[in-house]
Parts: structure tokens; sequence; C-alpha cells
């Protein structure tokens, strides 16, 4: 089938998908600014290049649906509304962030818009999600979890636990692993035994083979539609795997040379989701006034959430000592 | 009254709980139509059918995460981890997400589950399946650890620890688990934090955990009846909160302690407490605190060698005489 404007997804929805990936886009470009300037520590893992999953994902999910992530989770994080100041006050250890500093860069958690963690360790979380999805079942109500992985996870054992379970529950969940090629500095072909890591595996499992284009906004939609729909009627997980890349290295410290040059530069050049997406809004002879419009809009707000970030005390030592029990304190002894 | 075995109270004590709330629902391998590997779950699946009484592949990580993930959305899940020594293979899911989450997510999420699991030694199951290891979950913030020494303490445990909004490690014994109680009522809670005086005296303060609170008891009858000193036994009861009170209260009375551990020697849970007793009591102390434990070994299987490692009440006796004569 081909894409026309006025398809199944519409001119209003991919406006949306558009600014959405802008937005996933310019809050991580600010992050690697805001490193560069010191004003973020620690650790960070970006996900520039790889906007168009989150995003689709963020688009077809409902309000009160369940995503997990992994410590490449800024972006899944705003994809489901969370503030920026909110994402990148937490980069920053302000008190404006997500969890006051108590959480950074790998752990972004926004319980009220169902974003239930960002997992650090690899292959946890996807068990996880099955928690939440069995609780719907349990509940005997709609939500649908979202569990996005990298294919790295693909390897460890709390993957093939996690879907073993899903499928045998018959749980109403969607596993996502966005296949970006590298596991962190290995090609992950060098280390799989199957060609696809994620969906060579799905047969074992009974789910079907879902490989899908991560970096085209309007079939990850589509695929992410599809799957969520299944989930939520009560038809049980799905395993989709993304193809996708990412422009930046694994982490702060990886400037990512294991990488052929050719191979990045066709990435970044030719396949970036966002580049394209905006030429194919173009080719749909959408005003590219709407689109700088959207564009200035988003640069507005990721600059007035930065100033809000900056501007946003430091936690007060105090924070140290809460929130270990749900009494709020610390205390293990009388 | 009823005479019921502290495995008995298991099954009873999970029953009531969910009874009570049907928030509660209990996971763990061969727990249903089995009944439980030791036979402490028999009964629930009748009562309360497949949907809240869940049998799960041999994929301990996969238990946990459902049970955490399911808590996290208010839930009170129970899972059951059939030989604490499994602990290890999903330790990822219980000390670094179920331990941390609520912390690291500011208190947007809570935890409120209970894992339960066989622990400790005395069933010749050898160095895999026989650990005592409360103290690998009491060094981890936002874990409480549980380890009921009797039938009556299983039930009253459980009720509070399903009530608990934070995640509850529960270690029933494997060796306690045919001892008898008469009891007149099932329906018990016991706060967590408050340990139990099973035998009273003022020569000397034993410190116990499940098996150990018990061989300390009849340690200290025999002590008493043939040996006349007059021990006072603490069944701490949970390790996370420590009722840390009635300990210093016990030391200012008797100025000597021991802490009887089944696990090896390094980092057991008395070391803290030998710790926290010189901070808090060092001027009432009449002598240095003894650590009574399995010596720093893998525990072995067969009969005279497991018998001679474990602490036994013997052993008990004896260190207890050589503290209070000042040997």
């Amino acid at each position: 089938m081909e894409d026309k404007l006025n398809d199944d997804i519409g001119e209003a929805k991919r406006l949306q998908l558009w600014e959405m990936m802008l937005k996933l886009r310019l809050v991580e470009k600010k992050a690697y600014d805001l490193f560069l300037q010191n004003l973020i520590k620690g650790t960070s893992h970006l996900a520039l290049g790889q906007e168009a999953i989150a995003g689709a994902f963020g688009i077809a999910l409902q309000e009160g649906d369940y995503t997990f992530c992994t410590y490449r989770g800024h972006a899944h994080t705003l994809a489901r509304g969370s503030s920026i100041e909110g994402v990148l006050g937490e980069l920053m250890g302000r008190q404006c962030g997500l969890m006051k500093g108590k959480g950074g860069s790998m752990h972004l958690t926004d319980v009220d818009k169902g974003v239930m963690g960002s997992y650090a360790i690899i292959g946890a979380h996807l068990t996880i999600a099955n928690g939440t999805a069995l609780a719907s079942k349990y509940n005997k109500t709609k939500e649908v979890s979202v569990c996005f992985f990298g294919d790295g996870t693909t390897n460890i054992g709390a993957f093939h636990e996690a879907l073993n379970m899903a499928k045998i529950w018959d749980l109403p969940i969607v596993f996502v692993c966005e296949n970006n090629l590298y596991m962190e500095y290995t090609a992950i072909s060098e280390v799989t035994a199957v060609e696809h890591p994620a969906a060579d595996r799905a047969s074992a499992y009974s789910l079907d083979k879902i490989i899908v284009d991560g970096n085209d906004a309007d079939e990850m939609y589509r695929t992410a539609q599809t799957a969520i729909k299944k989930a939520r009627d009560g038809h049980g997980p799905s395993l989709i795997e993304a193809k996708t890349y990412r422009h930046s290295g694994h982490s702060r410290a990886d400037p990512g040379k294991y990488r052929p040059d050719e191979e990045v530069k066709d990435w970044m050049e030719n396949k970036d989701p966002i580049k394209n997406y905006r030429q194919k809004l173009l080719e749909f002879n959408i005003d590219e006034k709407t689109i700088t419009g959207i564009e200035s809009k988003i640069q507005q707000q990721v600059e007035e959430a930065t100033n809000i970030s900056k501007n946003s005390p430091i936690p007060d030592i105090k924070e140290i000592y809460t929130d270990v029990w749900a009494d709020g304190g610390y205390k293990w002894h009388n | 009254m009823a005479q019921l075995t502290y495995r008995e109270s298991v099954s009873l004590a999970i029953a009531q709980a969910m009874r009570k709330d049907p928030k509660v629902f209990f996971i763990g391998e061969d727990v249903g139509a089995a009944g439980g590997v030791f036979k402490a779950t028999v009964g629930l699946l009748d009562e309360f059918g497949k949907e809240r009484v869940m049998d799960a592949p041999i994929s301990e990580q996969a238990i946990l995460g459902a049970a955490m993930g399911a808590a996290m959305t208010g839930l009170r899940p129970i899972a059951e981890i059939m030989f604490s020594d499994f602990l290890a293979v999903c330790w990822d899911i219980i000390a670094n997400q179920i331990a941390k989450t609520r912390y690291m997510s500011d208190g947007q999420i809570n935890i409120p589950l209970v894992i339960r699991t066989a622990n400790g030694g005395g069933s010749k199951f050898g160095a895999q399946h026989s650990q005592s290891l409360e103290n690998w979950s009491m060094m981890i913030p936002g874990l409480k650890v549980v380890a009921p020494s009797c039938a009556s303490d299983v039930l009253g445990l459980m009720d509070a620890s399903v009530k608990d909004p934070d995640p509850v490690i529960f270690y029933e014994h494997k060796s306690l688990y045919a001892s008898k109680e008469q009891l007149e009522n099932t329906n018990l809670s016991i706060p967590l934090g408050q340990a139990n005086i099973l035998h009273e005296g003022a020569d000397i303060t034993i410190i116990g955990l499940a098996l150990m609170a018990q061989r300390s008891k009849k340690a200290a009858q025999i002590l008493k009846e043939k040996h006349n000193i007059n021990a006072k036994v603490i069944d701490l009861r949970t390790l996370v909160p420590l009722d840390l009170q009635t300990i210093n209260r016990s030391i200012i009375e008797t100025g000597l302690v021991i802490t009887v551990e089944e696990n090896p020697r390094l980092c057991g849970w008395g070391a803290e407490i030998s710790s926290l007793i010189t901070e808090h009591c060092f001027s009432n102390l009449k002598g240095p605190v003894t650590r009574v434990t399995t010596p720093h070994v893998p525990l072995p299987s067969a009969d005279i060698l497991e018998d001679n490692t474990i602490p036994s009440v013997d052993l008990i006796i004896n260190e207890v005489i050589k503290k209070v004569k000042g040997e």
C-alpha cells in the first residue's frame, strides 16, 4: 500500500508524529549540549536516530497504559507526555527533575504518565512489564503494557523467561526490540546465533515474526497500533523487532569509533527518521510554514524547559534519607 | 484449640491473607496443583482457583518480575522461590529492582509484595539447597527480612508482611515445617520489628532467629535444669526492621550476650548486631559479644558432617557455660 496524506494515518496524526519525534530529537540534543557544559554529570545514553520507535508508540498508546524502557529512555519518557523540564531537570540533578535527582538519567520514572521506570540492568524490565500486564488481566481492565529494549537484551536469560511467561498466560503486552545493530560496542551479529536477534527467536515462544523499519514513522505507527490492539483485545503478546541506528555512541563515554564511517554516514544521511519524515510531509504538500512553525514551537519549549531546569534549586541533602520505605523514611531499627 | 504444624500454618496464613484481600494472589513453581514441594501450600488452588494461585515455569526472574510489576499497580502478590538458594538466580530482580525502585522513583512506586522461600539446613540436601541466607537480604536497603520460628509466628508475621507496603523476604525454615504448636486462635497479626522472648533469664542473653531461636530455647531449658544458668532467649523474628530496644534492654540486665546464627561466619547478621550492641551498650557489657555460627564453609551433606556444621543445642550450651564462667 502506498502512503497517501489522507490514508489510514492521515494529516493530523502525521503532524503529531512529526512534532513528537522532533521533540525527542531536540531534547536529546539539548541533553548533549548540557553535558558539554558540564551541567549534566554521570552517564547518559542518547537515543538520537531512534525517535520513530518511541514516538510512534507514544502517539499510539492511551492514557493509563504502562511503558517500561531502558537506560536509553529519555525519549520513551517524553513520548508518554512527561515534561521536558522533568527529564532535563532529572539529568541535571535538580529539584524539578522527575525524581528530584534520586534516580538520574538511567531511571526516569513518571507513574502519572504511565512511565513505570527506566531500567539499567539488561533484561529485568521485561519480566517486570509482564507484572503490570498480569495485573491488567487479573483486574480485568484494558491497559496495555509496552516494554522497549535493545538488541543486546535478546541474549540474556530474562528475555526468554519473560517471553515464555507472557505467552503461556497470554498477557496484554508488547515487547519492542530496538535493534540498532550494536549491543554496546560489539556488533550484535558477532554475538548472536540468529540473524534477527528478536524476531528469529519469536517462533520459540509461538509468537509471530515481526520485523519493521524502525526509522519509518508511518510503518512504526501502524505496527504499534496493530500490536497494541491485539493486546487490548485480549489476544496476547507481540514481539516486534524494529531496525534502527543510534547516531551517537553507546553512552557519554563512547565516541562509537567501532562502527564503519560509511555505515554511520548512510544511516545519518539516508535513513534519519526525522529528516525523511519531514521530506515525506513536504511531498504530501503539507505547507512548509506548518512544519517550520512546529519546529520553532518545539525549539522554544526546549529552551524554556532548559531555563526552568537551570534555575531549579538543587535537592536538599535531606532527600538522601527519604523514601526507602513507604513511610517515607529509611529507619531499619527502633 | 487446634494443633497446627509450621507447614500447615504457611498455607493457612496465605489462605487467610487471600480471603481478606482480593488483591492478594500467589505465584510460584509447583505451588498449585502439587501443593508445593514442601507441601506448605496444599489446598490453595482448590480454594482460590488458577487465577489467584498460579503455577509458574522454572523462571525465577520472571516470577519475581511479574510479582514486582503487579505490586507496582497496587496488587499484593505472594511469590514463592522454592529454595532460598535459588534467590541467587533472581537476585537482580530482588536487590536491584524490587529493593531500589521506590527510592529511585522518589517514592512514586510502592512495591507491596512478599517473597516466601524455604531456607536453612538440617535436611542433608548439601550446599546448594540448605543455606541460611537472611543476611543476603539484610544488607540491601529497601528489603524487609522476616524469619518465623514457630507456627503462630508464621501466621502473625505473614499477616503483617502481606499488609506491609514494602517488599518482604519471608524465610521459612525447612527444619521447622514439621514442628507443631497448639493454637487457640489462628487469626494472628504480629508487627514486623517486634522480637519475642522465648525464655526468661537474667544471667546471659542469647539472640537467635528461626531454627537457631528454637535451639537456643531448648539450650536455655537445659541450662536452667542442669547447670543453674538462667538465659534470656530473644527470637528476633525480623532482621529488618530490627527490634534493637529489646536487645538493648536485655543486655543492660545480663551484661553477657551470644548470637546464634545458622549462616557461615563472615558478615552474618550477628556481626551487625554485635556492632550495634557495642555502640549502644558497651558500658553494660561484662565481656565481648560471642558469635556462634556455622563455620565459614559451604554446608556438607552427610549426616555427621551437617550435624556438626550447623550450631547445635549442645554447642550453644557449651558456649553459654564458657561465657558465664568467664572462660
